[in-house]
């Protein structure tokens, strides 16, 4: 019964099919049964789900209800959560136990969803694979030799074995798309500014954005009317009308649901670095929008080839900043033997972080070191604007664009660590939603013949959430890639 | 050869706002350590700045005081470096574009006479905790409660040539930010302290290497510091070697500075701007509503104390302009001149120029005397004994004016018997006494207690003439000295009839009275 | 530009990060290969292009200035390394 949608969940319990207690025990024992073979959570909250869950059931009874009441879900490791451990997948946080909620966690809380557990990430969001959390990797439910994606692999793989409906993510560099590409779920980056980084652990302050996993856009739909508002505690959190995210799912659009929509195909996302597989589904998948009525252009966004080393001046320059509050003074790890006081900051964070952790530190710092800093950073920040501007260019021309969203599926553990700018190149397509702010979505096209997830990109220009979450409910209306469930979630 | 000593400074004010600068946590000095730091203040993960309004203002109104650029676009950016009462691992300040550039502060220097020091800027900042270095088995305690309290950095130009000149800077700055209450100028508490950069060179060479000495929390200190300094300088460059750009440390103790950081560890602080904070946009409209709520500034109001007129007033003002007005008509350039448009609002008291600049001071003496003026009582009287009577009595309490238990309407009042006679001035001094004591707010206070005391001068011409007759008919010898010509004998005799009287007699009318009766 | 030894120790320095005589040449080799990566943003023209720092065009909110926050060091140091009488304890600074 836990393997159901969101949107079905919701129904049955408001039915009163079924009861949240039920539910949350059987989503815990789920989580406990594959645990071992996925390592998709760090913490299982088993007591505390329950009297949540309890408390969702009274709250029922009492027609008091949230509109999420009683489901559980699992937030990305990388989120505070009062009470709760909060390790962020590394060694400088593995005893660290949150005293506040995020933002987007309260909101989740309100609308009445059961929180069963923190789930395992890269370390610091730094990844595309999930193979450097202290905690171990996690791994990828359609093949357990391969990675889920990252840097949210937890969440992801956690959502792709029907462990639990939906979970939170974040996403600074494609660290929700890829994994959901990767694990044959929908993951949706919002808008920058929609929904709050309060309590979100910064890895790269303007890129970082917080969104939602579930099987279905109808589902991310659900999760981002919780997630998404206003917060005062973040100078950067947009103040705008309340948006209601499934708005446009119900419309009926007969035949050719898309009419009218223009899709555009960028040029550069259609090049000879695809996997043959991974291009052929989404050429079907894009055959699949013009049945239902779309028509599509082609697209020039020259400056997009340039998002990796433009992320690699930026994000990295952040991260160094960012991450100097973990310095063995007022939480998190402390070396236990050192010399003076800089050997205590040394060894503190040479032992509390990973290897791509620290390297990203450096690299960081290097570009805004003196001398530098014109070079690198400021350098990157121009080439944004001008990838920017070819986005905007692009809007004058089509509705929507459309890729893959990451060049190949999930790939094998260790294949990639040894040359970093190889695994930073899987983010080629999802960077630059991040670098502009607009917001984009994977959803699942497709498999290839070793039965790996192939994931679609839907980009779209900034606050054009509830018309991209349309455009892939009309696609799963007609598809069924997203029901699909791996061998080891259907096994039972 | 003699040496030309250049001076900068860079002043750290700590804003008097409620909360801090990026954080809803208290500013209050003196909390038991880590109480007001919050979670923001300690740099927890996941916490974010949000800023501070009333911060903002401040440095608004501070750019207006000096006559700077309000920069309606500027970026806050951070400042990266180790150390552990620097929470984030980065301060955020501000670095290319800060919210106050240029401007300027009048000084009077001992050799050069009334000078303007130019200021480059003035930036919001947040400030670090503090290290407390007693023994903590062999380690530092960390509290930072002062973690986030807002600061404006006000950067000079090196213009100033001497200890004294940098004095006065520091001193004059310390009594604008005071003036226009954007800081309690607490230096003891730290709110008010001084980096002094410090050069010297051949005069007409250009600027020799500086070294910045850090802290400097007393205006004695100050001084001290760089003198030292520059003796130092002078000292190296004399022996044949030369000044290393650094960073020093003053020790009161040893009356001398000393190095701070070693070379080798040159910081870096890889500004960049605050991802956290989009830029700081200040319209038209809030900087036109804070020049309207500005207080009249010291040097308007000395002026407007001394001017004698309206017109005498304008006169001032255009004479200190620095260029030539004469051109100009007085109502032209009183439009377009918006601190005098206010202050003409307000009255002139021809005071002189040395007592209009002692109530300016500070601003409640400034106000205490004028709301004592506007109570009914002569602006010279005033003056007198607002420098005079209140201020000694004030030094005996060791309070300031504002708690002054005698308030400017029960003054006003006391100067109002003097001026028509009811008292002489030397019982107003007995009455102000009393009402020191007691406290005194009202403007009938003073006749409460000359009526009770019964202290009302004796003007009766009858009363008088007999109290005379008296001290006439019983003092045959003095009379007798007075007429044979000892003009002391007289003041014998009118010292008589005013003890007769227990001091309430009129001594002006005593005076008549006595001689037309000695003829 | 090229990154030398000497700067992956300088850097390391700054960012307070023990790099071990073993490991320097590696991550020497890796940061090294990054770089060559970013350098491709070289090649772009961007004369008078404005930089991009922040994903939306926005000026900054501020908050009226009003205490808000109440005493939690109680929370908050539960987690701490090292305290004493209210105070994170840090080895001795020298300044
Ligand atoms: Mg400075
Ligand atoms: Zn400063």
């Amino acid at each position: 019964m836990s393997d159901g949608t969101l949107a079905a969940l919701s129904r049955r319990l408001a039915a009163r099919e079924i009861s949240s207690v039920e539910l949350v025990a059987e989503t815990l024992d789920r989580i406990d049964a594959h645990q071992k073979a996925l390592n998709a959570f760090v913490t299982v909250d088993r007591d505390g789900a329950l009297a949540q869950a309890k408390a969702a059931d009274a709250a029922r009874a009492k027609g008091a209800a949230g509109p999420l009441a009683g489901i559980p879900i699992a937030h990305k490791d990388v989120l505070m959560t009062a009470g709760l451990p909060t390790t962020c997948g590394s060694r400088m946080l593995a005893d660290f136990v949150a005293p506040y909620d995020a933002h987007v966690v309260e909101g989740l809380k309100r609308a009445g969803t059961v929180l069963v557990g923190k789930t395992n990430m890269d370390e610091f969001a730094m990844g595309s694979s999930n193979e450097t959390s202290y905690f171990g990797p996690v791994r990828n439910p359609w093949d357990l030799d391969r990675v889920p994606g990252g840097s949210s692999g937890g969440s992801a793989a956690a959502v792709a074995a029907r462990l639990v409906p939906a979970a939170t993510g974040t996403d600074t560099g494609g660290s929700i798309r890829q994994p959901a590409s990767l694990t044959g779920i929908c993951g949706l980056k919002p808008t920058y500014g929609v929904a709050s980084r309060y309590g979100l652990i910064a890895f790269a302050s303007s890129l970082d954005t917080p969104g939602p996993f579930a099987q279905t856009a109808e589902d991310c739909a659900l999760m981002m009317n919780a997630m998404a508002g206003h917060d005062p505690r973040d100078s950067t959190s947009l103040d705008r009308p309340v948006e209601d995210y499934t708005r446009r799912l119900s419309r009926s659009k007969g035949a050719r649901p898309l009419e009218g929509l223009r899709v555009g195909l960028p040029r550069e996302y259609f090049g000879k670095g695809n996997d043959t597989e991974v291009a052929a589904a989404v050429q079907a998948a894009v055959a699949e929008f013009v049945d239902l009525g779309a028509r599509t252009v082609e697209v020039g966004l020259p400056a997009v080839d340039l998002s990796v080393p433009v992320y690699y001046g930026i994000a990295p320059a952040a991260a160094s900043s960012n991450l100097s509050r973990f310095d063995g003074v007022r939480y998190g790890h402390r070396a236990a033997r050192y010399d003076d006081l800089n050997d205590m900051y040394r060894k503190t964070r040479a032992e509390g972080f990973g290897a791509e952790v620290k390297r990203r530190i450096l690299v960081g710092t290097y570009v805004l070191s003196h001398g530098y800093y014109d070079a690198y950073y400021v350098k990157a920040q121009q080439v944004r604007r001008l990838i920017a501007d070819d986005y905007a260019r692009a809007w004058r021309e089509c509705d929507i664009l459309v890729g893959p969203t990451a060049p190949s599926p999930a790939f094998r553990f260790g294949d990639k660590t040894d040359d970093p700018v190889q695994m930073y190149l899987n983010d080629i397509y999802t960077i630059a939603a991040n670098l502009t702010g607009a917001p984009a979505i994977s959803i699942p096209c497709g498999f290839t013949r070793a039965g790996l997830p192939i994931g679609l990109q839907i980009q779209g220009d900034y606050f054009s959430e509830a018309a991209i979450l349309d455009v892939a409910h009309r696609y799963q209306q007609a598809t069924d890639w997203h029901a699909r469930v791996p061998r080891i979630a259907a096994a039972e | 050869m003699t040496w030309e000593v250049v001076i900068g400074l860079e002043t750290h004010a700590q804003l008097s706002t409620a909360s801090k600068i990026f954080s809803g946590a208290a500013t209050a000095f003196g909390a038991a350590p880590n109480t007001p730091a919050s979670a923001v203040d300690i740099a927890l993960p996941g916490v974010l700045p949000v800023l501070n309004k009333g911060a903002v203002e401040r440095a608004i109104r501070f750019g207006l005081a000096v006559g700077a650029t309000i920069n309606t676009l500027s970026v806050f950016a951070r400042k990266n470096y180790f150390y552990p009462d620097l929470p984030k691992g980065y301060q955020i300040s501000q670095f290319e574009i800060p919210v106050v550039n240029g401007g300027e502060i009048a000084i009077v220097s001992p050799t050069r006479g009334e000078i303007r020091v130019r200021l480059t800027r003035a930036h919001l900042e947040e400030d670090a905790g503090k290290s407390l270095h007693e023994d903590y088995h062999g380690m530092t305690g960390i509290d930072l409660n002062r973690a986030g309290t807002p600061l404006l950095e006000i950067v000079s130009e090196p213009d100033m040539r001497s200890s004294d000149e940098a004095v006065a800077y520091a001193k004059s700055l310390h009594e604008l930010v005071r003036w226009i209450e954007i800081c309690d100028g607490n230096m003891q508490e730290g709110s008010f302290r001084c980096d002094a950069n410090v050069s010297i060179r051949r005069p007409g060479e250009p600027l020799g290497t500086r070294c910045e000495i850090k802290t400097l929390n007393s205006f004695r200190f100050l001084q001290q510091a760089i003198d030292f300094e520059v003796r130092r300088q002078i000292a190296v460059i004399e022996d044949g070697g030369t000044i290393v750009q650094e960073t020093r440390l003053y020790d009161p103790d040893r009356n001398q500075t000393r190095s701070m950081r070693s070379k080798e560890d040159a910081q870096d602080y890889r500004y960049f701007p605050d991802p956290d904070l989009p830029p700081l946009a200040i319209d038209r409209g809030w900087i036109e509503r804070v020049r309207r709520d500005m207080p009249e500034l010291a040097p308007m109001r000395r002026l407007r104390f001394s001017a004698t007129s309206r017109e005498h007033l304008v006169e001032l003002v255009k004479g200190g302009a620095g260029v030539d007005l004469s051109e100009m008509s007085d109502q032209v350039y009183e439009e377009s001149n918006p601190a005098l448009q206010a202050s003409g609002q307000r009255p002139t008291h021809g005071l002189t120029l040395a007592d209009a600049s002692a109530l300016v001071q500070d601003r409640a003496t400034a106000d205490y005397f004028e709301s004592t003026v506007a109570g009914g009582a002569d602006a010279k009287a005033a003056a007198n004994w607002v420098l005079g009577e209140v201020a000694a009595a004030l030094n005996r309490a060791g309070i300031g004016i504002a708690a002054a238990p005698v308030s400017p309407a029960a003054l006003a009042g006391l100067l109002a018997r003097i001026a028509d006679g009811t008292i002489s001035g030397k019982i107003a001094k007995e009455i102000f006494d009393a009402m020191w004591a007691s406290g005194a707010r009202g403007a009938r206070d003073a006749d409460a207690i000359i009526d009770a005391k019964g202290l009302r001068q004796i003007s009766d011409e009858g009363a008088i003439e007999r109290l005379v007759d008296e001290v006439i008919a019983g003092n045959a010898g003095i009379v007798a000295e007075f007429r044979a010509g000892r003009e002391k004998a007289f003041n014998s005799l009118v010292g008589k009839v005013m003890a007769a009287s227990r001091g309430k007699a009129n001594p002006g009318q005593v005076n008549a009275i006595l001689r037309r009766k000695l003829g | 530009m090229t990154l030398t030894l000497d700067q992956v120790r300088r850097i390391a320095h700054l960012a307070r990060i023990e790099i071990d005589a073993s490991e320097a040449d590696a991550v020497h080799a890796k940061l090294e290969s990054i770089f060559e990566m970013i350098n491709r943003l070289q090649a772009v023209d961007t004369q008078g292009v404005v930089p991009m720092s922040h994903a939306q065009d926005v000026s900054l909110p501020m908050r009226e200035d009003a205490v808000s926050e109440t005493d939690r060091r109680a929370d908050y140091q539960r987690v701490a390394p090292a305290v004493e009488d209210g105070l994170y304890l840090v080895p001795r600074v020298v300044e």
